[in-house]
Parts: C-alpha cells; structure tokens; sequence
C-alpha cells in the first residue's frame, strides 16, 4: 500500500472507445482514500462516478496512469487476480440488491465465504454475526422475494461484510429505496464503518446519503471538481 | 460448494425439472427403442435362420441361383455322404437336411373325386429320427394346433388355415401333386394327422410338412435334398465362424463348375438379411449418437434460456469474486446432475417398458397377414445388455456437451459492466 494508504489514484484517465474514436470518461484524476474512511462520489448523472467506482472494484482497467488498490496495480491484474482480489478484500453493494433468488437470506449471506472455501463452524459464525449487524436474524431463513427492499438491501450489506472486506462499494444503494429505509441502512452502514474500520465508497447523488458521508469528492466531466471533509 | 449448487438445483425448477424430464424422455427413447428394434430384428434373423437359411446353407449353385422357384430337378445329390463329411469336420455344428417343394394338395371324396384342392408350400424335414433337431428348430411341436406329431411313413401336418379353408379334418386323406426329381409328375398320397400354425405368415400360407423320407420317395429324390442347413451350437449366429467354415468348404470344390456342385453361404450373403443384421448391429450406436446431438442442441438451448434467467445470478457471483471458470464448472456440476437424474430415470422407465414388451409382446397379426418376410407376428422387444447403458452415456454427455456449449457465455462477460447490468 503506497503511504499507508488503501487506494492511491495517479493521474488516472479512462477513455472508452466509441466508433473510430473515444470518451474521455475520467481524465486526470488524483485521489488516495485510508483506512475507515466514509467517502462519496458524488455529481451529476454521467460524471464518471460508476466508471471511477468500477476501476477501484478491479472491475475495469484504467487507461492511463495509476490506480493502486490495496498494493495491487489494477492496471496489472489479470483476470483472475483481480477476481481474488475482489474475492477477499472488496465488497460490493448493488443499486438493485442482486440477490440470488433461490437461496434463502442465510445462505445469500454465506456465499462470499464459500467461495473462500472456509470450514463450515466459520462460516457459520461470520454469517450470524453479519446477519446480527444488519439485524436480520429473524429473516434467514427467508427468500429474497418475501422480504422488502430495505431488508433486501439489508442482506446485500451483509454479504459485502460478512468476510471483513477492507473496502465496500456502493453504487447508488439507496436508488430503490424509501427516506426511512435509506437511512435505516446508512445508520447501518455507519455504525459497521465505525466499528470495523471499514472503508466505505458510494457513487451517489441522493442527497440522503450525502448527508451521511465524511468526506465528498465532486466529480464534473470526468474530473475532480471538489474533495472536501465533512465536519461530523 | 456443491451442496450449495445442489441446494440451488432442487429448488429451482427451471433449472432442474425440465432438463431432467428432457433427458429422461430422450434416454427413455433410446432405451426403449434399442430393446424394442433389437427384439423385432433378432427374432427376424432368427426365424429367417430357423426357417430359411441356416446358420450356413449348402445348395447346388444352379439351385441357388433359382432357388425361389424351388428347382428341386438341380437338387444337391449324395446328400448322405455330404452330411457324413461336413459332420466329421465340423461336429459341434448341427447339420440337417430339408427338401422344400411346391404342388398341388387334392382332397378327395369317397369317390376318389376331388373334393377340394390348394397351392402347398411343403417341407420335408426329419421327423421321425428321435434324436432330430428340426421338430425344435421349427418350433414344431409348440406350433401344432389340433392333431399330433407325424410319426408314421405318409403322415403329414397342414396348415391350419388351409385345413379350414379346404375343409380338412385330421384322418384325411390328402394327395400332393408335384413334379418328381426328373421333371415327370409325381402323385403321393399322405394322411393328414395335425394342423400348425407358426404365427409367421410367409409359413402358414400352404404350408405343409412331412417327414423327409417321405418326400424322398414321392419326389424321386433317393440321396438328394434341396439344401443342407447347418445351426452354430447356442444357436446363435456368429459371421466370423461362419464366414471360415464357408471358405473352408468352398476351396474344396474350386475346380467343379458344374451347376451341381455344392455351394455354401452363410447367414449374412443370402438375400437381403445382410443388410438387415448390418442394421441391428450399427442400430445401437446410430440412435445413441442422433440422440446426443439433438439432446445437446434442446439442452443447450435450454441451457442458453437459463443463462438468460441466471445473467444477474452470474454477474453476482462475478462481481463478488468467483472467477469465470468456477462458475462455469459449477454450471457442469449442474449439468452433471441433471444427465445422472434423468439418464437413471429414463433407463429405468425404459427398462421397465422394454422388459413389458419383452414378456408380452405387440400382436400385429391383424395387420401384417400379407408379408413376405420371415417376421413373427408378435413383436417383442429384448433387452441385452447394451441397454442398460445405450441410453446412460448419451444422457450424461448431451446434457453436460448443451451446457457446455450454453455455458461459454460466460467468458464473453465484461466485468467492466457489471455495475451498470446490475442497476437495471
Ligand atoms: N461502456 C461505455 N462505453 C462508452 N461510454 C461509456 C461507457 N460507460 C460509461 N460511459 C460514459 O462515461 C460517462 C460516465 O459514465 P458513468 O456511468 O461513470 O456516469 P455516472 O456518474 O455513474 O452517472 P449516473 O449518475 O447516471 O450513474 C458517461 O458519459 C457515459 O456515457
Ligand atoms: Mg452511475
């Protein structure tokens, strides 16, 4: 990790390619993100928020320049490295829940952990603690369509913490939402980033959730228009 | 893992019922089919063997070039010293003789009249020597309607249809009006003791058989016969053996080109059953191999629909960090399954019907009374031992080649839109 930060961003540019030529997405984006913090990527629609949050979840590569996650020079990885990496230190909170339909909220949990091929007396240990955090024990043995979309959302936090990724992703987790439910799960989220350190990064502009963030990084075309701490 | 995926299986019926009913109707198919052709063909081959040609045939080649016409004038000759040979050299083989002739069958009133008279279709085979085969090859005694066995110089069976049809009642007289050995005509007067019915049309037409001696005699055929058969022991037909002996005895009369001398043919030569037996043999594995490539096409098909309905699931699973190939190789976990499910099912219900059809049989007599093959009116079905598993492979193999092939998908996925695909 470069100066004992988690995510060191040099001057990173995307640029997807569009017929002959190409969009310049990202361009000249300087960043580090540490440990335990609650940042937001946060400006208007088509920004660069999900693009810049794709490259640090080593779902997409940088075009030129750097982007270091966690010692690993996304640029670099290939595809099986980058789904290790993923694997073991990163989860990911999707607007849209994705939880698997035909697993009951128990094992929609567990998943992450059997991919790491972890024991059973583990695993089960870690999904209850999650489930504790989220405080959905008393739905696990529920499926995905009986609960409501802030449990659902509830579950798909769980699964991103159940193995104590060091950074969750959150592209836009409270689009589908109501006010009480989205902050229900901020309150949650805050709480785990509080205890666990984890490092949490949205791609938002709900304004919910700018509210909860301690520290906002404004994107305009693709660059950074504004990187400011929150007073809390 | 796999308790997970299994766990996914059992749940999702999209995801198991129909591919397993798809496969198990397709082993089902196959199982049956296999049994069921099986069974018709060898009970083909084998009356034809029974009947017709044995498992070896030797005629005079002149008689075997017109041997639908019954020429028994080009009949082999020295029959018994044939016999003698082919049985010193090969003695494990057995050996029969049968004179096959056609006429006339005249009843006669008390007056001496024709009372009714029809076309024959005879056989003179060895009835009366006690330690003769025939009355087994022929199903003979099994196949008698009403009467008894011949076992007395002039006694004959008749068809049991004809005797119905001409009115015959057992105790007639019944005089057969043909041409003897040397082209005269030749008249005999046989009694008729038993009528037969061998449940194979082309037999029961006419038929008439009487004891070989006496045919003999009526046909002026003194050490002659028509044709020498020979049956492998078992009684089942084995070409490579045959195909040796038949050489063998062949070399021995390179040099006669005479239209009398003997000829032997094996089972698979003699008219239209090579191409037959050919089939039963290629039979199994042609079905088995159209079989796995339509029920890989259905099951990849349906395997590119459930990737369809499973493009969230995988883009999850993605984007937690499992990568391509174990998600792939948990589909042919899937797949793997599904194949064992369904081909146990599909063998066992196939098993089940063939073994029906095996025991009781599909009675066609209705239909098929103008045939001219040596085919049994009731069609069984037999099951070997390829049965158990013709169906087996091709269930695992198409299901696991469908999801293969659906599967590759996967690795066209971008990870770079996973985050898009996912928000909608
Ligand atoms: N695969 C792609 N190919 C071409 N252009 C793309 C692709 N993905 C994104 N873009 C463009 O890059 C820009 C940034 O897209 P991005 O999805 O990061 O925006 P965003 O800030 O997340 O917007 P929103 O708030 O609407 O989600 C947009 O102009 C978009 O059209
Ligand atoms: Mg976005």
């Amino acid at each position: 990790m470069k100066n004992g930060q988690l995510i060191t961003i040099t001057d990173m540019v995307k640029d997807y390619p569009i017929g002959k030529g190409y969009f310049r997405a990202l361009e000249d984006i300087n960043l580090t993100i540490g440990e335990g913090e609650f940042a937001g990527l946060v400006g208007p629609s088509g920004s660069g928020k999900t693009t810049l949050l794709n490259i640090i979840g080593s779902l997409d590569v940088p075009s030129k320049g750097d982007a270091n996650v966690l010692g690993h020079s996304i640029g670099q990885l290939n595809a099986r490295q980058s789904a290790q990496l993923r694997n073991h230190h990163l989860g990911f909170i999707f607007q849209t829940y994705n939880l698997l339909p035909v697993y009951n909220v128990f094992e929609n949990v567990e998943l992450p952990l059997l991919l790491l091929k972890m024991e059973k007396n583990k695993r089960y240990e870690l999904v209850n603690q999650a489930l504790d955090w989220v405080g959905l024990q008393d739905k696990r043995k529920s499926r995905p369509a009986q609960l409501s979309g802030g449990e659902c959302q509830r579950v798909s936090i769980a699964r991103a913490m159940v193995k104590q990724p060091k950074i969750v992703l959150a592209d836009e987790p409270t689009a589908n939402l109501d006010a009480e439910n989205s902050h229900n799960i901020l309150q949650t989220m805050e709480t785990l980033n509080r205890d666990l350190k984890t490092t949490f990064i949205f791609a938002t502009h709900d304004e919910k959730v700018i509210q909860y963030l301690h520290r906002k990084i404004s994107l305009f075309d693709g660059k950074v228009a504004k990187d400011e701490q929150v007073k809390k | 893992m796999i308790t997970f995926i299994i766990k996914g299986l059992l749940r999702d019926r999209h995801r198991s019922l129909f591919p397993v009913i798809m496969v198990t109707i397709g082993v089902f198919i196959t199982v049956f089919f296999q049994a069921f052709m099986g069974g018709i063909l060898t009970d083909m081959v084998d009356s034809t063997a029974r009947f017709s040609t044995g498992h070896v045939k030797i005629m005079s080649r002149a008689y075997m070039e017109n041997e639908d016409q019954l020429p028994n004038d080009l009949a082999l000759t020295g029959v018994d010293a044939i016999m003698q040979d082919l049985k010193q050299k090969y003695p494990d083989i057995t050996w029969v003789k049968r004179i096959k002739y056609g006429g006339l069958l005249d009843i006669p009133d008390e007056n001496g009249e024709t009372r009714s008279q029809g076309a024959v279709a005879g056989f003179g085979v060895d009835l009366h020597n006690p330690k003769s085969t025939e009355i087994s090859t022929l199903n003979i005694a099994n196949s008698i309607v009403s009467g008894r066995m011949p076992d007395k110089p002039g006694e004959i069976l008749i068809s049991d249809e004809m005797a119905r049809d001409l009115k015959i009642a057992l105790g007639d007289k019944a005089t057969l009006i043909s041409s003897t050995m040397f082209g005269s005509m030749a008249i005999y007067n046989f009694k008729v003791v038993g009528t037969i019915k061998f449940g194979i049309p082309m037999m029961d037409r006419g038929a008439m058989i009487a004891d070989i001696s006496d045919i003999q005699e009526a046909l002026n055929m003194e050490d002659a016969a028509g044709e020498i058969l020979g049956y492998l022991p078992g009684g089942v037909y084995d070409d490579k053996v045959c195909a040796k002996i038949a050489d063998n005895f062949n070399a021995g009369y390179t040099d006669n080109e005479s239209g009398f001398a003997p000829v032997m043919s094996k089972l698979q030569e003699i008219s239209g059953l090579s191409d037959y037996l050919a089939l039963a043999n290629n039979m199994a594995s042609t079905i088995a191999m159209i079989f796995v490539i339509i029920m890989s096409i259905v099951l990849w098909n349906a395997g590119l629909l459930g990737g369809l309905r499973r493009y969230g699931e995988v883009g999850v699973r993605l984007a937690i960090g499992e990568h391509k190939g174990h998600v792939y190789s948990s589909l042919l976990v899937e797949s793997v399954a599904i194949g064992l499910v369904g081909s146990v099912i599909g063998t066992g219900i196939g098993l089940m019907m063939a073994y029906w059809m095996q025991t009781k049989g599909w009675d066609f007599s209705n239909t098929m009374k103008n045939v001219n093959m040596m085919i049994p009116l009731v069609f069984r079905a037999r099951i070997t031992s390829v049965t158990y598993y013709i169906g087996f492979f091709p269930g695992l193999i198409s299901t696991l080649l469908g999801t293969a092939l659906a599967g590759v998908g996967i690795y066209k996925r971008q990870t770079a839109s996973l985050f898009k695909e996912l928000e909608t």
